[in-house]
């Protein structure tokens, strides 16, 4: 659902790299606010990559991070939450030594509204009843998909603009990556900017408006979602025929 | 059972001051991995600056009581920023480092800031004002005095903030989740220079209201007095499970309770080696403590 075509996010020729190893040889990509926009990969291909660039956990070498027409390329990490910008990293991340309630509280810790963060909290517990249900129990606890839901849960406190959202299906039964994508897209619907990076090409492509391919550290094809889904060389190389 | 009930108390205030030092040890230790031996000058440093304090205002005829608590609070500010200088200079640029050399960096800290107290206070005990807390009573044959129910009592009362603040507060949250996963918690707004910097304050705080309850207690301070009281709270600090609140507060008493203990019944003499005989005891049967790895959710 892109609305008036509005760049949020916008990366022009972005390296970066571990040490020597280059990761990012050049990405450019654009996302519209409002939309969901899949970036699918093998492993190594540098989607992770992408998303920690974005957040400058791994610094940029190169090229342009525009954020709100902003250049965010050496905004300190710990800033981008209260712009709007909030990353689910892959592996989830959960602190497995605070509660569930603790991991929440410090997705709105740069927050200072308590209002509007008790009634942020009860909306995640709403999405996700299983979590209200453990709600003391430590993080460390949780099942994956409870962690991944935590996860999610974690990033909503914060109320994004645009939600980075590394692998949410990873290690999780088919079932709870359903119910995963339902939210995912329900938070989508309420005017959040998804950017979201898969494994699980089918899944992402299904529920995303537009795709990137990543090889290498390059994107190699961006198109509509419908049209990567039925791209043949597509469904050869990342669907599984 | 006099004696032992003497030496009960004897033990719980000397196990105290070693808590509050071995505190330090372990929330720094949690947050970025170091032992930082430089930790025990802070409580040398509070010690003097307790005494050069107190004794100015005891001078210009303030009340006892309100010379302590200033003289307290004053300290603890005084050696909370000198920790946070320390780190920002001997630790912070060393962060993306070895191991090794931030360990080096501090052991380097620790000889400097004790000859700097050495410059500048000079080689001979200070004496402490104990004038202001003498006295004392006895209960059913056990001497109590003043200073030690002062020293129980703040030492209580340190302990007891220190955990609302850790385990209650938006901030305490925000140093455990920072412990935890730096990266996760910078990704979610939270400025991990910041948490460690204070964690170095609030550890040097607890170690200066040490080195002033320590100075009353023996009646005066030398510059080289951060060096043992350092490696036995150390000591604790391992013994409870480093990187664990809780472990560090009991650590601390149990090696108080030891010294004592030892120095009662066995040989005063040797009262300083039963801190290291456990030290090495620790490292060798239960390298995690009391309370290490994954037996509860208090480390920080």
């Amino acid at each position: 659902m892109a609305d008036k075509n509005e760049i949020i996010l916008e990366l022009k020729n972005v390296t970066s790299a571990y040490g020597k190893i280059a990761a990012l040889k050049g990405i450019s990509l654009t996302l519209l606010k409002g939309e969901i926009v899949s970036i699918i990969g093998a492993n190594g291909a540098g989607k992770s990559s992408t998303l920690m660039t974005i957040c400058n956990i791994v610094r940029a070498t190169g090229g342009d991070i525009l954020y709100q027409g902003k250049r965010i390329n050496n905004v300190n990490p710990d800033l981008l939450p209260g712009m709007g910008l909030c990353q689910v990293p892959e592996g989830r991340r959960i602190f497995p030594r605070l509660t569930v309630t603790e991991n929440l509280e410090m997705g709105a810790f740069f927050r200072r509204d308590a209002a509007g963060m008790a009634e942020d909290m009860k909306r995640v517990y709403e999405f996700f009843p299983k979590l209200r249900e453990r709600r003391r129990q430590l993080g460390g606890t949780l099942s994956g998909g409870e962690q991944q839901m935590l996860a999610i849960g974690r990033a909503i406190m914060s109320r994004p603009k645009v939600l980075l959202l590394d692998e949410p299906s990873m290690g999780l039964a088919p079932l709870i990556v359903q119910q995963i994508f339902r939210i995912i897209e329900e938070i989508n619907s309420q005017g959040v900017t998804v950017l979201l990076v898969e494994q699980n090409a089918n899944l992402a492509l299904q529920c995303a408006s537009r795709g990137y391919v990543l090889e290498t550290g390059n994107v190699v094809m961006e198109d509509d979602a419908d049209a990567l889904l039925h791209n043949p060389d597509i469904r050869k190389a990342y669907l599984g025929e | 059972m006099d004696y032992f009930l003497q030496q009960l108390i004897n033990g719980v205030t000397l196990g105290g001051v070693y808590a509050l030092i071995a505190l330090g040890y372990t929330m720094v230790y949690g947050i970025i991995q170091l032992i930082n031996f430089a930790h025990g000058e802070f409580f040398a440093a509070g010690g003097y600056m307790g005494v050069i304090i107190i004794s100015y205002l005891s001078a210009k005829g303030v009340s006892p009581v309100l010379c302590i608590a200033l003289g307290l609070g004053l300290t603890m500010v005084y050696c909370a920023i000198l920790a946070m200088a320390v780190e920002k200079v001997a630790y912070k640029p060393l962060r993306s480092s070895s191991r090794l050399s931030v360990l080096l960096s501090a052991l380097g800290m620790s000889i400097f800031l004790q000859h700097g107290l050495m410059l500048t206070q000079g080689v001979y005990d200070k004496p402490y004002p104990t004038a202001m807390t003498a006295g004392g009573f006895e209960l059913g044959g056990v001497v109590v005095s003043y200073m030690q129910i002062y020293i129980i009592l703040i030492t209580a009362f340190l302990l007891v903030a220190l955990n609302l603040l850790v385990f209650k507060t938006r901030i305490g949250k925000a140093m455990r989740a920072t412990a935890q996963d730096k990266v996760m918690s910078a990704l979610l707004g939270i400025n991990s220079n910041r948490i460690i910097s204070l964690t170095f304050a609030i550890g040097a705080g607890l170690a200066a209201a040490a080195g002033i309850m320590v100075g009353f207690y023996y009646g005066s301070v030398n510059y080289t007095m951060g060096f043992v009281p350092g490696i036995k709270a150390f000591a604790a600090a391992v013994l409870g499970g480093i990187g664990n609140i809780t472990g560090a507060m009991i650590g601390g008493l149990i090696i108080g309770m030891v010294e004592i203990f030892a120095a009662g019944y066995l040989s005063s003499e040797y009262k300083d080696v039963f801190a290291f005989i456990i030290l090495i005891a620790v490292l060798y049967f239960r390298p995690t403590g009391i309370m290490g790895e994954n037996v509860d959710d208090t480390r920080v």
